[in-house]
């Protein structure tokens, strides 16, 4: 069931399903659909929150929201604000942007920090993109690097309902606000990563081409003591493609790191 | 009425070997800095021409397109305002919300108009959606932040008594003081252009010119709701100096060699548009609702002949193009009829933003065409009475 919430004035979407100890999931910059198989897999032993990000799907953005700094300070409040402890803080791709933004800054409700392959850092010299230029490519090309299935992604926007097509447009737009330049990451967050003192898991759709796996690895490398796994037969939304392997990575990585320490 | 003669400065001889794409990433081995050269030259001698024919100059930028050499105007804006005389010097126009620097954009336009002795007009727009992949500027708020660098361009030039501060969202500056001030007080007359009733009402509002482009039968609505807000402050309906139009000229001495210069000039709405498609819809750039039917396929028409037919300028004929008052094209006699049915049509039209050379049309073409109307169309539209259309009497 979605609803809206109201944080610093701000009203925003949320999912919210299952039971137990709470799982925040930030989605990435194509939003994601209450039925994706993925949440109810997770709310299988968890509780789910599934908010969508401000200025995307239904959700307001206040003008000055620009930056994932200011997305990751907005869900540090989510996270007071709901009162979560030890939470499973799970995102993908701009959702590990933000999730990652948010651990560098305050981990004291976080338990476990859970990547699918994330972007946000800048890893290559200054003349090769690490992240392939989405705003400059077809609908079908980006499909094409996106998924391993790229027909899995393919959507009839004329058949669908008007309210499912503003959301599609207002998440490229909110991309684009927050992610336009610099492209897809913030300079400083490499530098920062080594604040992270969370187990933490990477998920690594193999077969990804709008980043790719030395992306990936050096992402990683970054966070003391992180984990890095692979999935097989998945591109840059694994949660998508794979969404049972997705659920039981992380299950298996929660349930087996109860210490705080990797 | 004004006539400013206008031409894109194109690059026509890479116009036939494209791959798709005209503008943001054709190779620039395509083109030969030597054919530029003759080219560039050649449009200002034009440009030299119409300023003694007695027309007054616009000019414009785009950036890594074949279309317009044109990438920084103040390169044609300087030269211009040391070599003509007489003509005002339009510029329309100069994306200010792409620009990460406004205090040297102030700074530029004051000392073109300081050279010019006060022939500058500063027209402001938000720039074509091709722009932001050259200049990297994020296309979502990108009004806010032309509408703040407006704010501090004029700040700059009317401030007279030593430094000024300035700590906004976009720009930040601590001392400001531009040397030299501009010529004309309090500022050079600021223009712009539009195609939607949200920015027309706010240009009127500010009492701005107000430009269009490729409107034709449908450009009067946009008028109305410029007339709107101009009479909101409580001021008398805007005369008709108060808006432009970009209108395609050939005229010739008979009707047969005006449509075959019209052929030429049609050059322009056929390639302005050929782009990679991913350039033509930055996110941000066009309303969400308008991005929500583009998406389920619906395309807004957008050029009305008088007689309501929807055309599309990119691939219309000649005679299509005439019908929707995006060209204005025939003997001396027919074209200054089209212009003034126009004008009567918007209820007062006093600027003529006139391309009178596109694509491959000659240097003795393009004399021709624009001695022609100096001599035969121009002296009677500058006596043509412009009516003082207001919203009440509107179509």
């Amino acid at each position: 069931m979605v609803k809206t919430i109201s944080l610093n004035g701000v009203r925003i979407e949320t999912m919210e399903r299952g039971a137990g100890p709470p799982l925040l999931f930030l989605h990435p910059e194509i939003g994601i659909d209450s039925d994706a198989a993925v949440l109810d897999l997770l709310a299988a032993r968890r509780r789910v929150i599934v908010p969508t990000h401000p200025g995307f799907g239904g959700s307001e953005a206040p003008k000055s929201f620009d930056s994932v700094d200011d997305l990751a300070y907005f869900y540090l409040d989510l996270l007071d604000e709901l009162d979560l402890k030890d939470v499973a803080l799970v995102g993908v791709s701009l959702g590990g942007w933000i999730a990652a933004e948010l651990a560098i800054k305050s981990a004291k409700r976080i338990s476990h920090l859970i990547l699918g392959n994330p972007v946000g850092i800048k890893v290559a010299g200054r003349e090769h993109r690490d992240i392939a230029d989405m705003f400059a490519m077809t609908e079908t090309d980006f499909l094409e690097i996106a998924y391993h299935e790229p027909a899995a992604g393919r959507r009839d926007y004329k058949a669908m309902p008007e309210e499912e097509v503003r959301n599609a447009a207002r998440n490229r737009e909110a991309t684009a606000r927050y992610a336009w330049s610099p492209f897809m990451h913030d300079p400083k967050l490499k530098g920062r990563l080594h604040r992270i003192r969370l187990p933490t898991l990477f998920l690594w759709g193999s077969s990804d081409r709008v980043t790719n796996e030395d992306y990936g690895r050096a992402y990683c490398a970054a966070i003391p003591g992180a984990r890095f796994e692979r999935i097989e037969r998945a591109g840059h939304f694994p949660h998508l493609e794979r969404p049972s392997e997705f659920a039981e990575k992380i299950f298996a990585f929660i349930g087996a790191n109860d210490s705080k320490q990797c | 009425m004004r006539v400013y003669q206008f031409t894109e400065q194109p690059y026509p001889e890479a116009w036939t070997d494209h791959g798709g794409s005209l503008r943001v990433n054709l190779p620039n081995r395509k083109c030969d800095p030597k054919i530029a050269a003759n080219l560039l030259h050649r449009y200002y001698d034009e440009w030299m021409l119409s300023d003694e024919l007695g027309f007054d100059i616009m000019l414009n930028e785009h950036h890594q397109t074949a279309t317009c050499m044109s990438s920084t105007v103040v390169v044609g804006l300087s030269i211009l305002a040391r070599q003509t005389t007489r003509a005002r010097l339009l510029v329309l126009g100069y994306p200010i919300g792409h620009r990460p620097d406004p205090l040297r954009m102030a700074e530029e336009l004051s000392a073109i108009d300081v050279i010019s002795r006060g022939r500058l007009d500063m027209g402001f727009i938000k720039g074509v959606p091709y722009e932001f992949a050259a200049s990297n500027q994020n296309p979502v708020g990108v009004m806010e932040r032309f509408w703040e660098a407006h704010d501090f361009i004029i700040k700059a030039m009317t401030s007279h008594d030593g430094p000024f501060n300035w700590e906004s969202e976009h720009f930040h500056y601590r001392q400001v003081n531009i040397w030299p001030r501009p010529w004309q007080q309090p500022h050079p007359p600021v223009w712009s252009t539009t195609g939607s009733k949200g920015n027309a009402r706010v240009l009127g509002e500010h009492g701005y010119v107000m430009a269009t482009l490729g409107t034709g039968y449908n450009t009067r609505p946009l008028y109305d709701v410029y007339r709107e807000g101009y009479m909101s402050n409580g001021r008398p309906a805007p005369a008709a100096d108060r808006f432009a139009y970009l209108g395609l000229v050939a005229v010739a001495a008979n009707e047969r060699e005006a449509r075959a210069r019209g052929e030429q000039i049609a050059s322009y709405p056929r390639t302005s548009s050929i782009v990679y498609p991913p350039f033509r819809n930055p996110p941000g750039f066009f309303p969400l609702e308008d991005n929500v039917r583009l998406m389920r396929g619906q395309t807004p028409p957008r050029s009305y002949t008088k007689d309501r037919r929807v055309i599309d300028m990119r691939t219309a004929s000649v005679q299509e193009l005439i019908d929707a008052a995006i060209l204005f094209c025939g003997t001396p006699d027919q074209v200054y009829e089209q212009i003034v049915d126009f004008c009567e049509y918007c209820g007062g039209m006093g600027n003529l933003l006139m391309m009178g050379h596109a694509g491959p049309m000659s240097h003795a073409d393009t004399v021709d065409n624009l001695t022609l109307f100096a001599k035969e169309v121009m002296p009677r539209l500058k006596a043509y009475k412009q009516p003082v259309g207001t919203t009440a009497t509107a179509a």
